[in-house]
C-alpha cells in the first residue's frame, strides 16, 4: 500500500507550511480519499443530472402522447379503426394521429417475442398513437365518442404509469444530490480525522511554535494549507478520471431515446469543475475546526 | 515587567507554589534556585503565561494575566525569550530557520545579514544548514538563545541552560546571557549549579532566589 501511495505525486511545503514536517504517507493517503471522493462525486453528479433528464423527458414526452388501443373481432377491425381516426381529425387538442402499421407492431414487441414474429397471424389489437397539441384535449369526452362510436377502442392518456415513472426519476435525482451531500460531509469527516491525526502527531511542533509567540491562526493556516492543497489536487485527480469514466460509458440512444445517457451534456460537463474547489472548501472548513479546536487545549 | 502578588500554583489540587510576591524590574539578573521538584519550572512558566496561577495576581507588562486571551499571550512571548533545557526545536528544519522561526511567525522579514551576525555571536556561523539533531548539546543550547533572542525580547527566561553541558561551555553561555544582560535585557535564569551562580555574581549585580517549603526566597547572602 505504501509504495502504491508512494507513486501519487506530493507538494512540496512552501512557506508557512514548512513549520509542519513532511508526512508522506498520511499525505497520499489525503490525496487518494480526496481523489477517491471526487470520483464517486463526479458519478452522483452525473446521476443526479441524468434522472433529472429523464423525469422532464418522461414528464414531456409522455403528457403531450397517448395510445388507443382497438380490440376487436379481425373484420371489424379496420371499420373501427378508421372510425377512430374520423373521431381524432375532428377532435380539439389533437395535434396528429396515425395507427401504427405491421413493422412498428413488430418493432415493439421484437423485444419480447425476437424479430421473426408473424404479427399477421395473431389476435393483436391496432394502436393509434395520437400527439396532443400543447394545450391538451379532452380526455373524458374523447372516452365517450369512442365508446358510442367505436366500442373496441379504449384511450389511454399514460397517466397510469407516467406519475410512479416521473416520481421514480425525481426520486432518483434526489438520492443522486443526497448522495453528493453525504460525500461532501464524508470528505469532511475524513479529512478532519487526517487533520487531527497530524495535528496530534505534531505536538511538539505546535508547542515549540506557542513557546515562541505563534498565533493560533498562524498555526492552523500551516495545517490548513496543506490539507486543502491535498483536498484540492486529489480531487482533480478524481475528478479527472471520473468525467473519462463517464465519457466512456455506452451511448443508450438505442432505446429510442425514451432512456438518457448517465451521462453530461452540453453545459453539464462544467459542472464537474466545480468539485475541486468544492472539496478544497470542505478540507480549508474541516481542518480549520479542527486545528482551532485542539489548538485551544495548548498553551 | 513581571510582578507576582501572592502568586499560588496548585496542581491537582497539590499546592506547588504559594505566597510568592516579586516584581522583577527592567535590566535586572536573577538567578532561581532550589531543590529538583520546588517548582524553578513551574515558577518560570507562570512568568511567560504557559501556566495560569492559581491564586494571588500575576502582571505580566502591566496586564494581569488572567485578563489575557490566547492572542494576547502569543504577542506577550514575543516580549519574552525563553531557552528550555531540552531547547525543542522543529528537528526538520535547518538551524537557520529555527533561530529566524519567531521572526516568520511574527510576520517580520528575515535580514540574512542579522541572522548570520546573530549565529556569529553564538558561535554557530558555520553550523546555519545544519539540522538540530545534528547539533551537540552545548550548540543546541547556544542556538536556543540564538532564537529566544532575535525579537529582541525585554526578558530572557532560562530553565537549566547549562544543565547538559560541560563547565567550559556552560561559561561561553554565561557569558552571552551576561552580554544581553549588559545590553538592558531582564534575565531570569533557574539553575541548581551554584558555581555557575557564582561565575555571574563576579560579572554582574545578580540576584539569587530561592524556591523552598513553596515559597520564594532572596538567597544572595549565602553564596
Amino acid at each position: 500500500m505504501r509504495r502504491l501511495l508512494g507513486l501519487l505525486p506530493q507538494a512540496e511545503p512552501r512557506g508557512a507550511d514548512r513549520v509542519v514536517p513532511p508526512t508522506g504517507f498520511t499525505a497520499r493517503l489525503t490525496l487518494l480519499t480526496a481523489a477517491a471522493m471526487a470520483f464517486l462525486a463526479v458519478f452522483a453528479l452525473a446521476l443526479s443530472l441524468a434522472s433529472g433528464r429523464l423525469a422532464d423527458r418522461w414528464a414531456e414526452a409522455l403528457a403531450r402522447s397517448a395510445t388507443i388501443r382497438i380490440s376487436a373481432p379481425a373484420e371489424q377491425m379496420a371499420a373501427q379503426t378508421r372510425a377512430v381516426l374520423d373521431i381524432l381529425a375532428v377532435t380539439p387538442g389533437v395535434a396528429s394521429a396515425r395507427a401504427l402499421d405491421e413493422a412498428e407492431m413488430r418493432n415493439l414487441l421484437s423485444p419480447w417475442f425476437g424479430p421473426d414474429l408473424p404479427v399477421d397471424t395473431l389476435p393483436l389489437p391496432q394502436l393509434v398513437e395520437v400527439v396532443e397539441t400543447a394545450g391538451g384535449l379532452d380526455a373524458e369526452g374523447l372516452r365517450l365518442r369512442l365508446a358510442a362510436e367505436a366500442p373496441g377502442a379504449l384511450f389511454d392518456d399514460h397517466t397510469r404509469w407516467r406519475r410512479p415513472l416521473v416520481a421514480a426519476a425525481e426520486r432518483l435525482r434526489l438520492l443522486g444530490i443526497l448522495s453528493l451531500v453525504l460525500i461532501g460531509g464524508a470528505t469532511a469527516a475524513m479529512i478532519t480525522l487526517a487533520a487531527q491525526a497530524a495535528l496530534a502527531a505534531n505536538g511538539q511542533v505546535i508547542r515549540v511554535l506557542r513557546l515562541v509567540g505563534a498565533r493560533d491562526v498562524f498555526i492552523a493556516r500551516a495545517f490548513v494549507r496543506r490539507f486543502t492543497l491535498r483536498g484540492f489536487s486529489g480531487a482533480v485527480l478524481g475528478t479527472v478520471l471520473g468525467v473519462a469514466a463517464v465519457a466512456a460509458l455506452p451511448d443508450t440512444d438505442a432505446a429510442g431515446g425514451f432512456l438518457t445517457g448517465l451521462g453530461f451534456q452540453g453545459w453539464g460537463w462544467l459542472w464537474p469543475l466545480a468539485i475541486p474547489p468544492l472539496a478544497a472548501g470542505v478540507a480549508f472548513g474541516a481542518t480549520r475546526a479542527a486545528a482551532l479546536r485542539m489548538l485551544k487545549g495548548i498553551r | 515587567m513581571i510582578e507576582l502578588r501572592s502568586v499560588a500554583m496548585s496542581y491537582g489540587g497539590t499546592e506547588l507554589l504559594s505566597d510568592m510576591t516579586l516584581k522583577l524590574m527592567a535590566g535586572s539578573f536573577h538567578f532561581l534556585t532550589g531543590p529538583s521538584g520546588a517548582g524553578k519550572t513551574t515558577f518560570l512558566k507562570l512568568c511567560y503565561a504557559e501556566l495560569m496561577p492559581s491564586g494571588g495576581q500575576l502582571n505580566l507588562f502591566g496586564q494581569d494575566v488572567r485578563d489575557l486571551g490566547r492572542d494576547d499571550i502569543a504577542m506577550l512571548r514575543r516580549r519574552v525569550g525563553v531557552v528550555h533545557q531540552d531547547c525543542q526545536f522543529l528537528d526538520h528544519l535547518p538551524l537557520l530557520e529555527n533561530v529566524a522561526l519567531p521572526l516568520s511567525v511574527a510576520g517580520r522579514a528575515v535580514d540574512p545579514q542579522e541572522l548570520k551576525d546573530l549565529l556569529g555571536w553564538v558561535g554557530l556561523a558555520g553550523q546555519a544548514r545544519a539540522l538540530p539533531p545534528q547539533l551537540s548539546g552545548g550548540e543546541r543550547q547556544r542556538a536556543a538563545l540564538a532564537r529566544a533572542v532575535i525579537l529582541s525580547p525585554d526578558i530572557l527566561l532560562a530553565d537549566e541552560p547549562t544543565g547538559n553541558l560541560d563547565w567550559e561551555m556552560s561559561l561561553r553561555l554565561l557569558t552571552l546571557l551576561v552580554e544581553l544582560n549588559r545590553m538592558g535585557k531582564t534575565v531570569v535564569i533557574a539553575t541548581h549549579d551554584l558555581n555557575l551562580i557564582r561565575a555571574a555574581k563576579a560579572q554582574v549585580p545578580a540576584r539569587v532566589l530561592r524556591i523552598q517549603n513553596r515559597r520564594l526566597h532572596l538567597a544572595g547572602a549565602d553564596l
